[in-house]
């Protein structure tokens, strides 16, 4: 279609809409934005005529290529230290993507404005394709890979697993709360514009690298859909910046969807970027560098700070920090660390590092090796049954750390961590931004205004506290992370499936007790838990410099 | 003479073969290559359960924390409580059109490259030239009107509904029908953009008048802006598939547009408007076996069937309204095989079969 009649095709459909006269649509979902004085935007120009046939195509290429993976044998050059990742990565993703879909109609019901109206309810066919489509993917993982095992209890283990509620926030931030909050700078204008650049962008790269071309397939062509869904999100934007009114609620939510995608988002694919990969070329860009091209200049230099001329504040102080936290402070490294503390309760296997790994780590971030080498070292030490207990259990240096109340990725950068007692319990926040999200952010008043649409956080909010006490064989069963022999752990802390002995099973990890952080804390008398927080600071790994 | 650069060093990675295909060893769960959460409806799982089942989490299956944001006045995540509707197992629905991006995109653009190459084939017959006046102004006022109804339940009915069922299954299915809604509207508006381009007597921008004033039109209007003001969303889909689709919709397109379009000239008409029949021939489906089920829930079959009483109540009238205004348009047509009374009595009937399989009473409206 030429785009003369495209246009012309664009101007007829908006004849479909019309002002109700007898009912207005049911707010289900409200916003305590206002749209009265927005002058409308166009998002992108789409028609289903074209649309159909496009997404068709893409599709066809999609699967084209997993026919031809798996006529080419793929798998026989897959790294496991890889495709292990991908079992958390494509358990968490399907249900953001579906989440997305399903947010479609609260940015409807709250933008009085039928063009983006049409670009949204596309956008919503394009979430459904994306999560079925990521499915598949795994399913043929599970298929064909060496190790089925946690691909084939994905959605459940995604459901209660400690990681899978991390990245679950990534998915129902989009359709919880405020609608514009929720489905428009949450979803749009943060994670889709910035963060997706590392979902869909970087990690295929490595994954190429790893010998898996059917990652980047697929999520290059879900990527495709994006531009799209980002323009929504802009003339949303654009028009809730036309009315003084909700400047103050942009910045808040600038802020808060900011930092959350930061902690969720770059825990999650740093790690599954740095620690996931065996190409360790010294070229090749590390996670901070990947960072640094498609978050801080392509989305913050770029989209970002360009909105200053609406005269709206952007949360540069965030965006440094959110830098120094990956360069300085060693969070991607904090959270592989925690990961793999944690493998009895994971449902993928995570190699050990080696010295090229060691080598690798510290060429790219100065100082690595000082703070986690030994620590590897530990890992690979420790990794087989017999003469000693997980990890998690022995004496390694390695406190279990403190969950943060909002992001849900433990406080790891020990000196930020904050303690309050907020609503009437101890919480730890990994940093102020944190705390500040939920005890000033997710409340119904916002610096003095009525905010009853804004959302809360829900739920039981510490993993470990529904574990507690409990011994860890017991945890694992519970969870259902055991192989169809009834004793072998899903989990490992190798890639060796080779000999049988060198497998965990529930008897090896028996008799280790489950405590939470947070019920202890909250069990500790003032002195005793300041004394405790504390400590709890003083070991921090310091920034450099 | 500009001086060439040193070629950069080519940096790669190294492929190495590591031998993780299936099967390439023996351990435990080495065979464990189907999906093991769910109990798929027959032995095997179909491609559609293995990625729509579970997708979206729920406390009461596997669901431990529960759902970690909530609404400044509700839980968040899907609540039960939506709907007035209650069922012993939500997730027992599953979509017998198996819908998921594959049939999703192949379908649409089946219908797709038959719309077009319908309109192509009238373009270069000049089939319109042949329409007789009377026709033009039928399809130039009622089609047009027709396609606001069909774009208003895309954008505030099913996309809305989608948001609130407790199972992906079921939001996928409404999904679905979003899009159809959309697409099919969206080909009635370019059909009549094809037709204001054609060298015939068309007003392109009639429609607008007539779906906001035209007598005839109010009722059908007032239902759906009525139908996009329901907040339960069970009650939406019911009073829109089941009441509204069977009494005005099907009445319309089945039993008006499609059995005179032909015998007035007009092959084109019916070639577009079937793809919006196949379309909810395929909705009703999943409608159906939706309904069914709750009106045969072993513990609330009962009350289930007392609540869509109520909801026939409310809409059957309305809809009724909304189809005996429509009368005067069975007489705009130069040729008219069909009467509006045999129309109305086909489509009630069917409306009435469609009752009797949810195991649901007719209201006694219909025999009014």
């Amino acid at each position: 279609m030429s785009r003369q009649s495209l246009t012309k095709a664009h101007a007829k459909i908006t004849e479909l809409s019309w002002e109700p006269t007898f009912a207005t649509p049911a707010t289900r979902f409200g916003t305590d934005y206002t749209f009265e004085r927005a002058p409308k935007k166009d998002p992108l120009k789409q028609i289903m005529r074209s649309y159909f046939p496009m997404e068709e195509e893409k599709d066809n290429r999609v699967y084209g290529a997993m026919d031809g993976a798996i006529r080419g044998n793929m798998f026989r050059q897959v790294q496991q230290r890889w495709l292990e990742w991908q079992k958390l990565f494509l358990s968490i993703i399907p249900f953001p993507e579906i989440s997305a879909a399903r947010a479609m109609p609260m940015a409807i019901d709250a933008v009085p404005n039928p063009e983006i109206h049409n670009g949204l309810a596309v956008q919503m066919i394009d979430e459904v394709r994306h999560s079925t489509i990521q499915m598949n993917l795994k399913k043929l993982y599970m298929n064909n890979y060496i190790d089925p095992a946690g691909f084939d209890m994905t959605e459940k283990a995604f459901a209660n697993n400690y990681a899978g509620t991390i990245g679950r926030q990534f998915g129902e931030g989009f359709i919880t709360g405020d609608a514009i909050t929720a489905a428009n700078i949450y979803l749009t204008v943060v994670a889709e514009t910035a963060f997706t650049n590392t979902l869909f962008v970087a990690m295929p790269d490595e994954a190429a690298a790893n010998g898996d071309y059917l990652l980047p397939t697929v999520v290059h062509s879900v990527q495709s859909d994006e531009s799209r869904h980002i323009s929504n999100g802009y003339s949303i934007l654009l028009m809730a910046l036309a009315d003084e009114r909700n400047r103050p609620l942009l910045e808040r939510d600038l802020r808060y969807a900011w930092w959350n995608n930061h902690c969720v988002v770059d825990a999650a694919i740093g790690t599954f970027i740095e620690y996931g990969t065996k190409d360790r070329r010294k070229d090749r860009e590390s996670y901070a560098e990947m960072w640094r091209r498609w978050i801080y200049d392509d989305y913050y230099r770029s989209y970002l700070l360009p909105l200053e001329k609406y005269g709206l504040t952007i949360p540069h102080d965030l965006v440094e920090e959110a830098w120094n936290r990956i360069t300085n402070k060693g969070y991607v490294h904090e959270v592989a660390r925690f990961f793999a503390t944690g493998w009895p309760v994971n449902y993928w296997r995570i190699d050990a590092m080696t010295d090229t790994d060691f080598e690798w780590f510290e060429h790219k971030y100065p100082g690595w090796y000082s703070k986690y080498g030994k620590w590897w070292e530990n890992y690979n030490r420790l990794a087989y049954p017999g003469r000693n207990k997980p990890i998690a259990f022995e004496e390694v240096g390695y406190q279990y750390p403190h969950r943060c109340w909002t992001c849900m990725v433990p406080a790891l950068i020990r000196e930020d961590m904050v303690t309050e007692k907020v609503d009437d319990q101890w919480r730890t926040y990994c940093s102020e931004t944190c705390y500040w999200t939920d005890a000033v952010a997710f409340r119904s008043e916002y610096e003095g205004r009525p905010t009853p649409n804004m959302g809360r956080l829900t739920g039981f909010r510490e993993w470990e506290t529904l574990h507690h006490n409990k011994d860890l064989a017991d945890i694992v069963a519970d969870l259902g992370y055991v192989r169809d022999d009834g004793k072998t752990l899903i989990g490992q802390p190798h890639l060796d499936l080779d000999d049988p002995k060198k497998m965990w099973t529930l008897d090896d990890v028996r008799g280790n007790t489950f405590m939470s952080p947070n019920v202890l804390l909250n069990q500790m008398s003032d002195a005793e838990r300041e004394a405790h927080v504390a400590a709890y600071k003083a070991n921090g790994t310091k920034a450099a410099g | 003479m500009t001086q060439s650069a040193v070629p950069k060093q080519r940096s790669f990675p190294k492929i190495e073969f590591t031998d993780s295909e299936a099967g390439a060893l023996e351990f435990p769960s080495s065979k464990s290559r189907a999906y093991n959460y769910y109990q798929p409806a027959k032995l095997r799982a179909t491609m559609y359960e293995d990625v729509t089942v579970d997708v979206q989490p729920d406390p009461d299956r596997h669901l431990s924390q529960g759902w970690i944001y909530g609404f400044g006045d509700g839980p968040g995540g899907y609540p039960k409580e939506w709907t007035a509707a209650k069922s012993s197992n939500w997730h027992a629905f599953l979509d017998p059109n198996e819908e998921w991006n594959q049939t999703i995109y192949r379908n649409n653009s089946a219908i797709v490259r038959q719309v077009d190459l319908c309109l192509q084939n009238a373009k270069r017959a000049r089939a319109y030239d042949g329409w007789n006046p009377a026709w033009l102004k039928f399809v130039e006022r009622n089609l047009g009107a027709w396609m606001h109804a069909e774009n208003g339940l895309a954008l505030h009915v099913f996309t809305s509904i989608q948001r609130s069922g407790p199972t992906n299954m079921i939001n996928t299915a409404v999904a679905v029908n979003a899009a159809h809604k959309m697409r099919f509207a969206q080909d009635l508006a370019l059909f009549n953009l094809d037709l204001s381009e054609a060298d015939v007597p068309f007003d392109g921008s009639a429609h607008i008048g007539v779906w906001k004033d035209a007598p005839e039109w109010q009722p059908t209007r007032e239902v759906v802006e009525r139908l996009t003001a329901v907040g339960d969303w069970c009650e939406l889909l019911f009073a829109t598939n089941i009441v509204f689709e069977q009494l005005v919709g099907s009445l319309f397109r089945t039993e008006l547009v499609m059995q005179i379009a032909a015998r007035n000239g007009d092959y084109i008409t019916p070639t577009i408007v079937g793809t919006g029949e196949y379309d909810y021939d395929r909705d009703l489906n999943y409608t159906r076996n939706l309904f069914r089920l709750l009106t045969r829930d072993a513990e609330f079959g009962e009350t289930n069937k007392a609540l869509f009483g109520d909801w026939l109540a409310t809409w059957v009238p309305r809809c009724l309204d909304a189809a005996q205004a429509l009368q005067p348009i069975w007489s705009q047509p130069a040729d008219k095989p069909v009467t509006f009374a045999s129309s109305l009595d086909a489509a009630k009937q069917k409306f009435r079969s469609l009752l009797e399989d949810l195991g649901l009473d007719s209201p006694k409206e219909l025999d009014q």
